[in-house]
């Protein structure tokens, strides 16, 4: 057996794991997509992705994820810049950074359960608000389980998901750039505009994307929290794969399935793509 | 190349100036003068206040008192942006994402020079540093040593008033090290900026300045030209920090310092008590003859080209580091037995007690 053989061994449990949880997947869902209840080549299901609600179901899904990336993205950067203006090894830094690990893998059952218990409809801080303060947050009608809501919890994750993977980025902002700027004779807003700006903006619009894909493929938070309609695409999915009234549309799933995968790939190649233009400048 | 710098510069003169950070006192009470197109360094062990000193006078620190004037104008409450000083930064200054070229136009472009000027001027100062062959490549694409270059042609585009090198050698290998050093010299006599050099390595300050200012605790110990200070220093302080020297114990008496049966001319007399004392001899004022009566001992030999260090040791243990000419290494193997003589060249003393 030849050397280069017996050392592609050590990766086949990384092959393997791929092959089942990610190869596999995608070719069902690739393939399925074009077949019909009788595994018949039909273009039926991808036509169907025309139809109202589930071109509805595509634009409140992106628009979701695009709105949540964007906010997340601002606030987190912001957070991230005040981390960085503090000292590498400051607790502040420590703590604020592990806590920002923890909460970006926070989404799903629990966060929609946190949010209901503090201010769903008889959650205590919404219970406390009307009682004592007489401040009815839902007045307007209940828009935590709709897509407010989702806006809302969603970004509860995506704030810190922002600062652990923009930290990097500001990490390699060093300090000689700004006194050097300064030194030549420009302002702050000099250097913001012709250095820090120009540097970070890749890593900027790169993590927004990652954002991005998080929020577009993100399911469980969504159906713990959504318990009416199917506002958005992964719900939709799986409105067409449980239905008991309507049935043979786990097809039709699959496509939207396809067209979820093809939307996270056009962002994600982005991403690389900006990823690798930061990492030639910032070591 | 001339070897008189056209006094092009403006006067610069720090007055009794103090910062503290903390509880640290970084700078107590400094006074500094460069006279216009004087290049000098200071020169200190990490922590002195040098590189403290340099950033004040770049306006990148505020004083807590004292003055700083330029050209003979009081810069305290010139922001750094107004300032016009050109700044060498130790490492990673140039901005990654401009080629040679546009980070040398960068501070032109500040200046609202047109495009054609801008290229012009990138160009000429590229070449006067010697790498106008690179201007399109990136900050990455070059050697530590080119991209100090790049840096120095992007301090000197703007024609400042004073030029600020805050160690920018400390992170190249020694050869380009001492390559850029000499560059330095020429391009700064060959413009006249003054210039304020900051640098840990005795060496480099030694042979790069015109005088050269040794601080200790936030204050000059000592400023000089670099011959004085090496010959004549003023302190044990400076006597240790610049060059090599040993430490004998001696008896010092108003006629001179005896050490080892020898009467030596001291340097600082004055200011230390007569009695049991410290003396600090350099190497080279040592002279060592192989001689089978003598009571020392070669216990290790470092070539050092041209010269040669050898360590001997007395028999009441003290180690002795002479300097000799390497084409005596010869006679001089370990394990020989030597003579160890004083040449009558005036030493630094220090009281016993002082370390």
């Amino acid at each position: 057996m030849s050397r280069r053989l017996r050392d592609l061994l050590g990766v086949v449990p990384f092959l393997v794991f791929v092959g089942i949880f990610l190869v596999v997947p995608t070719l069902v869902v690739a393939i399925g997509a074009f077949l019909d209840e009788d595994n018949r080549a039909t273009l039926d299901n991808v036509t169907a992705l025309a139809d109202g609600y589930i071109v509805q179901a595509f634009v409140r899904s992106i628009v979701l994820s695009a709105v949540t990336a964007i906010l997340g993205a601002v606030i987190g950067a912001l957070l991230g810049y005040a981390l960085v203006t503090a000292k590498p090894d400051s607790t502040v830094r420590r703590v604020v950074t592990s806590a920002c690990g923890v909460l970006a893998q926070f989404g799903g059952v629990t966060l929609a359960f946190a949010f209901m218990a503090t201010i769903g409809l008889s959650g205590f801080v919404t219970l406390f608000l009307r009682d004592s303060l007489g401040i009815d947050i839902f007045s307007g009608g209940v828009w935590l389980y709709d897509l407010p809501g989702l806006v809302l919890v969603y970004t509860y994750f995506q704030i810190p998901l922002m600062v652990i993977v923009f930290l990097p980025a500001l990490d390699g902002i060093r300090p000689q750039w700004r006194e050097a700027t300064e030194s030549l004779g420009g302002s702050t807003w000099y250097y913001w505009r012709r250095v820090a700006g120009p540097l970070l903006a890749p890593a900027f619009i790169g993590s927004t994307l990652l954002l991005f894909a998080n929020a577009f493929s993100a399911y469980a938070t969504a159906a713990a929290l959504v318990s009416q309609g199917s506002p958005i695409v992964p719900l939709q999915i799986r409105s067409a794969l449980t239905s008991e009234v309507l049935l043979g549309r786990e097809n039709v799933g699959k496509a939207m399935a396809l067209g979820m995968v093809v939307v996270v790939a056009v962002v994600m190649a982005l991403y690389a793509v900006l990823q690798r233009r930061t990492s030639r400048w910032l070591d | 190349m001339t070897t008189t710098a056209v006094s092009t510069g403006v006067a610069v003169r720090l007055e009794g100036v103090s910062r503290r950070f903390g509880t640290v006192q970084a700078l107590d009470g400094l006074d500094l003068e460069l006279a216009p197109g004087e290049l000098v360094a200071l020169l200190g062990p990490s922590g002195c206040g040098k590189t403290t000193a340099l950033r004040i006078l770049a306006g990148l620190e505020d004083a807590d008192s004292g003055r700083i004037l330029v050209g003979g104008k009081d810069v305290a409450d010139v922001p750094v942006n107004r300032r016009d000083m050109g700044m060498v930064f130790q490492a990673y200054s140039l901005f990654p994402h401009l080629t040679a070229a546009e980070n040398v136009e960068f501070g032109l472009r500040l200046r609202r020079q047109s495009a054609a000027a801008r290229r012009r001027r990138a160009q000429e100062m590229l070449e006067l540093v010697g790498i106008g062959t690179h201007a399109s490549r990136f900050p990455q694409q070059l050697s530590g040593g080119q991209q100090q270059r790049v840096a120095l042609a992007r301090a000197l585009a703007i024609q400042p008033q004073v030029l600020l090198l805050d160690e920018p050698l400390s992170a190249l290998d020694a050869k380009v090290r001492l390559q850029l050093r000499d560059e330095i010299r020429r391009i700064q006599l060959e413009v006249g900026t003054t210039t304020l050099f900051v640098t840990h390595d005795q060496e480099e300050a030694l042979a790069l300045a015109d005088r050269v200012g040794v601080m200790r605790a936030g204050r000059l110990e000592q400023i000089g030209l670099p011959e004085d200070i090496y010959r004549n220093p003023a302190t044990p302080f400076v006597a240790e920090f610049v060059g090599l020297s040993n430490r004998f114990a001696g008896q010092l008496s108003a006629s001179g310092v005896e050490v080892f049966n020898t009467l030596l001319p001291t340097l600082n007399a004055g200011s230390v008590e007569h009695g049991p004392v410290e003396v600090l001899v350099r190497p080279e004022s040592i002279d060592l003859t192989a001689d089978p009566l003598g009571d020392g001992r070669v216990v290790a030999v470092s070539f050092l080209g041209p010269l040669a260090r050898v360590t001997v040791a007395l028999p009441d243990e003290t180690l002795v580091v002479a300097q000799v000419s390497s084409a005596r290494l010869a006679d001089l193997p370990p394990g020989t037995p030597v003579r160890v003589t004083l040449l009558p060249i005036p030493v630094v003393v220090s009281p016993s007690d002082q370390t």
